[in-house]
């Protein structure tokens, strides 16, 4: 069966204007506030989320740090892969600053669990927030729900999300694929 | 490629060029890891790992003991002089006893060569070389290589020479097939009678005289004189050992460029290099030390994603 559209180019692009604008209307100057893309998947959108609110609502200093959970996940051991890892930079402290994650799939929710437990070894945040693109909404293993999300997809469990971004695949878009 | 090609770090004979490159990969992320505020990741916390020392260490067993608790390990320590060993145990009772208690992966220190490699072939645990006698020290070659990468940003094509004891040196062994693998040209120095009779057939030069070799290197890795694996004299004595290949600010000095020193530890200061070398500018040794908590954190944790659960 061939991939199902989920988003197009425009829509991805509306969504992310949108992101944007929720988290101007929460954060206002970010003065107070870092993104935090997690690796390896969330750091396209953070950095597009990033120059939006640079470039299209004039914000001075977004600070945008990237995180990996490798270390902190769950499934060591319990996949047949070695879990590789992608490199963390964050070179802000994030004491006492609200945080956003960005993710672009929120789907069982354990790589949230792994990020929260990561960003403690950088310091004590005020808050934490989740921002993702797409929200699987029936799929949740852990307690754990989006607070700015792109769109909500209800799909099972043998199908598959696929976000494509024009810095790594050429283009925008969101696919529903069937395994 | 994201898995090691062996299930134990018995020698770095047995390692692929692949495996070293995957080690460092991951040892840049620890290293990180372990100059953040908290330098404490959950990887291994459902694994047990046991330090068996049949040899004296404080380095290498302090190495160890904090890249395992850095990964949350759990780990149960073991040093012959207070053991059954003295009570005339075999090593591998010893070891199955230990065992028994449900431990994953084995650290061993042994004085007898291929005592690790014995031990894989009878129990079912990951086991880590920690020196065995005068054969292999993977460990300190890989912090030693590891050391140099991040000095000169690679291995390849860099000149390194191993002063000193070669005869009873597992380090130099080691050391030898890690850097020729990573592409380093190599070059042993030491009086003859601290030379194996057939080290050129490893593809290395063979230098007697301390200051042609240093002239030659861009590192010199300055090994300890072991004396207490020399039930002989091997040299006159150790103030003549030190004139003929004892490094001092002089030396380094009359040399046309500068080289990089670095010393695996302990340093007996005043005999393979003076105080004023090794706390100087040009030597790593402190890196080195750091760095090899890095690379055990790397070591055991691609080993320990093998153990399935």
């Amino acid at each position: 069966m061939s991939p199902k559209v989920l988003l197009n180019n425009k829509e991805v692009n509306i969504i992310l204007h949108r992101l944007a604008c929720q988290l101007i209307e929460k954060h206002t100057d970010f003065s107070n506030t870092v993104l935090i893309g997690l690796q390896p998947r969330g750091i396209f959108l953070a950095q597009r989320i990033k120059a939006l609110l640079i470039e299209n609502y004039n914000l001075s200093e977004v600070h945008l740090g990237l995180l990996d959970i490798t270390f902190y996940r769950d499934d060591f051991r319990r996949s047949d892969k070695v879990l590789e890892a992608n490199s963390t930079e964050i070179d802000f402290l994030i004491e006492n600053k609200r945080v956003v994650f960005i993710d672009d799939v929120l789907y069982t929710g354990r790589s949230i669990r792994a990020a929260l437990t990561a960003i403690q070894s950088f310091g004590r945040p005020s808050e934490i927030e989740l921002l993702t693109l797409i929200d699987r909404r029936f799929s949740r293993h852990l307690p754990i729900q989006p607070d700015y999300r792109g769109r909500q997809v209800d799909a099972i469990n043998d199908e598959k999300v696929l976000v494509n971004w024009k810095e790594s695949s050429g283009e925008d878009a969101v696919y529903l694929i069937k395994n | 490629m994201s898995e090691l090609s062996v299930d134990h770090l018995l020698g770095i004979k047995y390692l692929k060029n692949s495996d070293i490159d995957l080690i460092f990969e991951t040892a840049d992320h620890f290293k990180k890891v372990i100059n953040r505020p908290i330098k404490k990741v959950p990887s291994l916390r459902d694994i047990t790992i046991a330090n068996l020392f049949f040899e004296n260490s404080t380095r290498t067993k302090l190495s160890f003991e904090l890249a395992q608790k850095r990964l949350s390990a759990d780990v149960i320590n073991f040093s012959s002089g207070q053991s059954s060993v003295s009570k005339g145990e075999t090593l591998v009772d010893t070891v199955n006893n230990i065992l028994s208690m449900k431990v994953d992966m084995v650290v061993m220190r042994h004085p007898n060569p291929g005592a690790a490699s014995f031990l894989s072939k009878h129990i079912d645990a990951q086991i880590i070389n920690a020196g065995d006698g005068a054969h292999e020290h993977p460990t300190q070659a890989l912090l030693d290589t590891y050391s140099i990468r991040e000095k000169y940003g690679e291995v390849k094509g860099k000149k390194v020479v191993i002063v000193g004891d070669i005869l009873h040196s597992r380090v130099a062994l080691s050391n030898i097939f890690a850097l020729q693998l990573q592409g380093a040209e190599v070059m042993v120095c030491g009086p003859k009678t601290l030379m194996p009779k057939h080290i050129n057939k490893l593809g290395v030069k063979v230098e007697t005289n301390l200051l042609k070799a240093l002239n030659w290197c861009d590192i010199a890795n300055m090994l300890r004189v072991q004396n207490e694996r020399m039930e002989i004299s091997y040299f006159p004595s150790t103030r003549e050992y030190t004139q003929q290949y004892g490094v001092t600010k002089a030396v380094l000095e009359s040399l046309d460029k500068e080289i990089t020193i670095m010393h695996p530890g302990p340093i007996n200061r005043g005999v393979e290099i003076t105080s004023e070398v090794a706390d100087s500018g040009q030597a790593i040794i402190l890196n080195q030390v750091e760095n090899g908590v890095a690379i055990r954190m790397a070591v055991m944790y691609l080993l320990a994603s093998k153990i399935k659960q």
